[in-house]
């Protein structure tokens, strides 16, 4: 299936995907010599990656989840591509299967994949809780038969759910949320995905941008009219007065948008007190799909789309770029070793790693500095992913990230309380943005070069930097896709090629918020619409309503409300008010950033500025991603562990295998039988089949000797011997 | 005549057709073990073939018995008659297809026995006979009889071919099994003594006939013995002995169908004859089911011998079985039947890919191994889908039967509460944990035990071993339509009669 969203998604998400393809040829050192010190499953040391042809069997494998994920018609398939995403992540992060550290604390990549897989699929569980009840509602999970069918969605509306206050359609959204909230990596299950950088940098630009976390996003997108289904004014009078259970409001988004908000704020702390340059953008990721998921419990529907399809050219372009970096960064230590200065290191030795004296790590931002001297085309590709990421005008950022914080302020204004959280949160989010993109860049770029390998670093191949012109010339451009509409407060603006995306979406679902009338309880057949919406593909004729009467909230009636609702596919105005706070707020952290990472570090070892300015305590509760970890491994992970053990151990052996089982039931069984054994079996049946199981013998050639205890023999062989009676038996009675 | 046209029929060719076999092995001498093994395996793939020319003559659209053969056979007087009676709907031929399937492949990997290796082939056709007999039988009597005679093959194959303490697991297993059974003994001759008739058709006819208190006395008959085979928990513990101990094939066989003679049973007798106690005994057989699925999950993970994480997960996944059958509407219980399939498939994989391993390495010690993937890529692989396919994922088989359980299950009438999917899919977290922890262990990391650098590959009787069930992974896994369309009549006709609530069913 193709409708419009669908086709903006096959827009950016080949585009992206088929330049990170090229990029990894050159990350995966194609058509240098296989080195033979390097085994599979670990990463290489200069020479072409050993499992090069199962790297780009995963990717591939991905690409096709991602587009069975995006064109897929109905739910089930959607989730099919869901999933083997999500198996594809799990092997691609662990795809250095090898790979062990030192240190016992560090996570190895394989328990990176079953931690990003095991988190996913809790999430994916609720998510397939979410399908199954909605097809038991609906008895379809065909997009188009559940979304343009008034019916289906008035009774998903109308019906109350197991948990009181939700409809069954908020229900279905919140379980189909969770999902999301899995996939893309929102509190609380956002724990996989900065482990997920175990993964080679390719893949962190695949999840990160093209694939996973967007199809959380995607979905929701996908699902929004059932996720946004709310009564409007008209129709709870309606409702009200046909005597229907009422529901005002939708719980559902109203979770989202906290969610989304507090992980944007969340996120954006943790990133600026870490040290590895994945780990920033990781956390970054996180933050930014909450800017996303917040707006869309907001009913920003457009905003979604637009900020995920720039996110997705700046966040590749930034892992691409990283991926260079830390490219670089190996080069030059491999340099290092092949020159054998700096270091009496022991050459070839295929152990070298771990002869270093102080661990090396290509990606601690700690060890670089001073690489734009080296790497000139990566630094300002990067300097663009940052500004954009950071959302500065002109860049593409700017105007997503703008279009969520008018979104939100909008709201506000129509009386939404807690719009005005979201917006508070976002707005600061967007401050620790500025900064930690800023940091980032001073710590990898300038300064001095703090280690040998950051000195002998060199710029990356064509094959690499090619994909990141092409993904930092979109990141500066992208916003041209949905400019605003004009100015707030300043006549007569028309910027061209405004409002591309709202108009190109505007027709792709019918926006309920603005049809009320759609989902008003008929006069006399109110209580009828249950069996007629179970079956959707013969709906209530009339009531089918079609694509093309569906466009609404253009940019004629984008500022008019019904209800209090604004349409989802509405465009905004500029607001200069917000656009100017938000700038404001973000060259301010650029400026703080810039002055206290001018001169970088004063040596990898010493202690991050920022400490001083926040105190130890807090950086160190930051740069422990305030121990999210390790509190699911005190509340869940042992706490399992410790079950398994007892349940296996106490409870299946000794309980029911050894006392139950075997004390209990089969002691008792065999007291029976020596009782019947005694008198009964000693004296007759055992002469018996002691002549049988000699014939048996006879005739196999089989012997029984090694058998020591008598009794389920004798049982044993006295069904046989039953059985071959009745057969006996039977042929002769076939006979005769 | 009539014994002519008996033995020409195709369920009776199919279904004695091993003993051929049995035949041709009891003249062969016993130092011949090659040809002992080739007899054995030419024999199983004629049974094969006579199973799909079965499936030819099936007409899927038709819910009722088929391709039947139906003579009398033993007369007490007038009271008592038992006919042989044979037949298959669209049900018994998957399950026919199954253990078709599965045998030849179980014997083929078997070539790695060397003792005793003619007996050993001689009970692997007899068991195959019993499995067969158990699916064709349209007379309880006779089904009886194959209930209890598969049971003596593989009590010597676990007894005598099995692993350091196969005796007692051999012995376990038969007594357990026999123990329940005896009350479907019973169970079955008063159906005989009440309704005059052992025959299946004849009663499912008649069922209204007998009195609601009843159905109940005899549905716990049934169901006792058809649970302890399952196993439904907590009647599971002979399972674990039984697998531990049995050989490789005995495993995959005890795995792939053997378990599912309790299923099959459930759905033949239980719920077809007593649709009325089966409603009422619905929910405690889902609540244990559901206990089954999270319990054999969570001791999965915490055992340290592979085979024995293999067969709790068994337990695990014959409680979605359960559940999908309890649900009583065509999505659980299609759902049920195909994930009878799935798991036959997958857990006999795994059974078979286990006893590479311990070939190799003679232990299956979680803590032995390590890095496997890198001395075995070819192993490794194939070991990763066959897991993958055993935790469900969506585009391989475990998934589309897991999902139809559920889809079931939700929107039962007879259970009428989300609450057993809600908890079952935990089940599915679960599945994900002890089989990932389970690939990591073996596969991931470096090769920590010097033992393991020099394993060899898998080789090439090996690999074709694996891959036809490999092909069925995926095959279902993509298009399972086949499938449903062969079961979707008769599971029809039958949930026609169970799929009301429970309440609107007071006589």
């Amino acid at each position: 299936m193709a409708d419009q969203l669908t086709v903006v998604m096959l827009v950016f998400v080949p585009l992206a995907i088929v330049l990170i393809f090229l990029y990894s040829i050159g990350y995966h050192n194609f058509g240098k010599k296989f080195d033979t010190h390097d085994l599979p499953g670990n990463p290489p040391h200069g020479g072409v990656e050993p499992m090069y042809a199962r790297f780009f069997a995963y990717l591939s494998l991905f690409a096709a989840g991602m587009l069975t994920l995006v064109v897929a018609d109905n739910l089930l398939l959607l989730f099919v591509g869901w999933e083997v995403m999500g198996y594809c992540s799990y092997s691609l992060i662990g795809f250095w299967y090898g790979r062990q550290y030192d240190d016992p604390k560090a996570t190895p990549p394989r328990k990176a994949a079953i931690k990003a897989f095991m988190t996913t699929r809790v999430a994916d569980v609720f998510m397939m809780l979410g399908i199954v009840y909605l097809y038991s509602q609906t008895g379809t999970l065909n997009f188009h038969d559940i979304f343009f069918n008034p019916e289906v969605m008035k009774h998903l509306l109308e019906t109350p759910s197991l948990i009181g206050g939700f409809a069954a359609a908020h229900l279905i959204g919140l379980l189909l949320f969770i999902g999301t909230v899995g996939k893309s990596a929102q509190f609380p299950l956002h724990v996989w995905l900065p482990d997920a950088m175990e993964g080679p940098t390719p893949v962190s630009a695949m999840i990160h941008a093209a694939a996973m976390v967007s199809a959380g996003i995607y979905m929701i997108a996908r699902m929004f009219p059932v996720l946004a289904i709310e009564m409007g004014g008209y129709v709870t009078h309606a409702a009200e007065s046909a005597g229907h259970a009422v529901h005002t409001g939708n719980p559902t988004l109203s979770i989202m948008a906290f969610i989304g908000a507090f992980t944007a704020l969340f996120a954006a702390t943790i990133a600026v007190a870490q040290k590895d340059v994945k780990k920033v953008l990781a956390y970054s990721t996180i933050s930014q799909l909450g800017f996303m998921v917040a707006v869309a419990g907001l009913g920003g529907y457009v905003a979604v789309i637009f900020h995920l399809l720039t996110h997705a050219f700046f966040k590749a372009l930034l892992f691409l770029s990283s991926g260079s970096v830390i490219h670089g960064m190996e080069h030059g230590h491999h340099h290092l070793h092949e020159h054998g200065h700096g270091h009496d290191d022991h050459g070839h030795d295929a152990h070298a790693h771990h002869h270093e004296e102080k661990p090396f790590d290509p990606q601690d931002m700690r060890f670089m500095g001073n690489l734009r001297s080296k790497m000139p085309v990566t630094f300002w590709v990067y300097l663009i992913g940052s500004l954009a990421l950071a959302g500065i005008f002109p860049l593409a950022g700017f105007w997503s990230k703008d279009e969520i914080l008018a979104d939100a302020f909008q709201k506000g204004l129509e009386g939404a309380w807690h719009a005005w959280l979201v917006y508070g949160l976002l707005t600061i989010g967007a401050l620790f943005t500025a900064f930690y993109m800023t940091r980032q860049v001073m710590l990898v770029f300038f300064g001095k070069a703090r280690h040998e390998a950051a000195k002998h670093a060199h710029e990356s191949a064509p094959v690499m930097l090619i994909p990141l012109i092409v993904l930092a010339v979109l990141s500066v451009f992208g916003g041209m896709l949905n400019l605003p509409g004009g100015i707030q407060g300043v006549e007569g603006v028309h910027l061209p090629l405004s409002e591309g995306l709202v108009n190109w979406l505007g027709h792709t679902q019918i926006d309920y918020t603005q049809r009320p009338d759609l989902l008003a309880p008929a006069e006399m057949d109110a209580h009828s619409t249950h069996g007629e919406t179970t079956d959707a593909h013969a709906p209530a004729e009339g009531t089918h309503a079609t694509e093309g009467e569906t466009a609404t909230g253009h940019t004629a009636e984008g500022g008019e409300h019904e209800g209090g609702h604004h349409a989802w596919y509405h465009g905004l105005d500029l607001n200069p008010m917000v656009a100017g706070l938000s700038t404001l707020i973000g060259l301010l952290a650029i400026f703080a950033g810039y002055s206290l990472y001018k001169n970088g570090l004063a040596s990898a070892f010493a202690p991050d500025p920022l400490k001083k300015i926040i105190g130890v305590g807090l950086f160190t509760f930051l740069e422990n991603k305030w121990y999210v970890d390790e509190f699911y491994a005190w509340l869940i992970i042992n706490p399992f562990k410790n079950l398994s053990v007892w349940l296996a151990e106490v409870i299946d052996w000794d309980f029911f295998h050894d006392l139950f089982h075997d004390g209990i039931i089969a002691s008792g069984f065999a007291g029976i039988a020596n009782l019947l054994a005694g008198p009964v079996d000693k004296g007759f049946v055992d002469k018996v089949f002691d002549g049988a199981a000699g014939m048996v013998r006879g005739i196999g050639g089989w012997g029984t000797r090694t058998f020591q205890t008598g009794y389920v023999r004798n049982y044993a062989l006295s069904v046989l011997f039953g059985v071959v009676l009745l057969l006996a038996y039977a042929v002769y009675a076939l006979l005769t | 005549m009539m014994f002519l046209q008996v033995i020409t029929s195709t369920l009776f060719a199919v279904t004695f057709s091993p003993l051929i076999g049995v035949v041709a092995l009891l003249f062969t001498p016993a130092d011949r073990k090659d040809t002992a093994r080739w007899i054995a395996f030419s024999s199983s793939l004629v049974t094969f073939v006579l199973s799909l020319l079965m499936l030819s003559q099936v007409d899927s659209s038709n819910a009722n018995m088929q391709l039947e053969v139906l003579v009398p056979w033993v007369q007490v007087g007038t009271h008592w008659s038992i006919n042989f009676h044979l037949g298959v709907d669209g049900i018994s031929t998957l399950m026919i297809l199954l253990t078709t399937f599965l045998v030849p492949i179980a014997i083929w990997a078997s070539f790695s026995v060397e003792e005793r290796v003619k007996e050993y082939m001689i009970f692997f056709l007899l068991l195959e006979v019993g499995m067969l007999g158990v699916f064709v039988s349209l007379d309880l009597f006779l089904f009886y009889i194959f209930w209890e005679f598969s049971l003596v093959p593989m009590y010597m194959l676990i007894g005598i071919w099995g692993g350091k303490r196969r005796l007692y697991a051999a012995v376990k297993f038969f007594l357990y099994t026999m123990a329940g059974s005896i009350l479907m003994l019973l169970a079955i001759l008063w159906l005989g003594n009440n309704l005059k008739s052992f025959d299946y058709v004849e009663i499912l006819a008649r069922y209204q006939e007998i009195a609601p208190a009843v159905q109940m006395w005899l549905f716990a008959g049934f169901a006792l013995a058809f649970c302890i085979k399952v196993p439904l928990w907590p009647l599971h513990s002979w399972l674990p002995d039984a697998h531990v101990e049995a050989p490789t094939a005995g495993s995959v066989i005890l795995a792939g169908v053997l378990l599912k003679l309790g299923t099959y049973g459930i759905l033949r007798f239980n719920l077809a004859l007593f649709p009325d106690a089966a409603r009422q005994f619905a929910p405690l057989i889902a609540t244990l089911a559901v206990i089954g699925i999270i319990y054999g999950a969570v001791v999965s993970f915490a055992q340290k011998d592979v085979k024995k994480l293999v067969a709790y997960s068994s337990v695990s996944h014959l409680g979605f079985v359960m559940l999908g059958l309890v649900a009583m509407n065509d999505q659980g219980i299609e759902g049920a039947v195909l994930q009878m399939i799935n798991h036959g498939i997958s857990t006999g994989a795994l059974f078979l890919l286990i006893g590479m391993i311990y070939e190799r390495r003679h232990t299956r010690e979680l803590s032995e191994f390590g890095g496997l993937w890198k001395v075995m890529p070819i192993y490794g692989a194939l070991s990763l889908i066959v897991s993958l396919s055993s935790m469900g994922l969506p585009g391989l088989n475990g998934f589309v039967g897991e999902f139809t359980i559920l889809l079931g299950a939700f929107g039962s009438h007879v259970l009428a509460s989300p609450l057993y999917t809600v908890f079952a899919t935990t089940g599915v977290i679960l599945a994900a944990v002890y089989m990932l922890w389970m690939f990591q262990k073996m596969f991931l990391g470096p090769v920590t035990n010097p033992e393991n650098n020099h394993l060899k590959d898998l080789n090439w009787r090996e690999i074709a071993v694996i891959v036809p069930l490999i092909v069925m992974i995926f095959f279902i896994g993509l298009y399972p339509k086949p499938f449903f369309d062969l079961m979707h009549a008769s599971v029809h006709q039958m949930t026609a009669v169970l799929d009301v609530a429970v309440h609107a069913t007071g006589h």
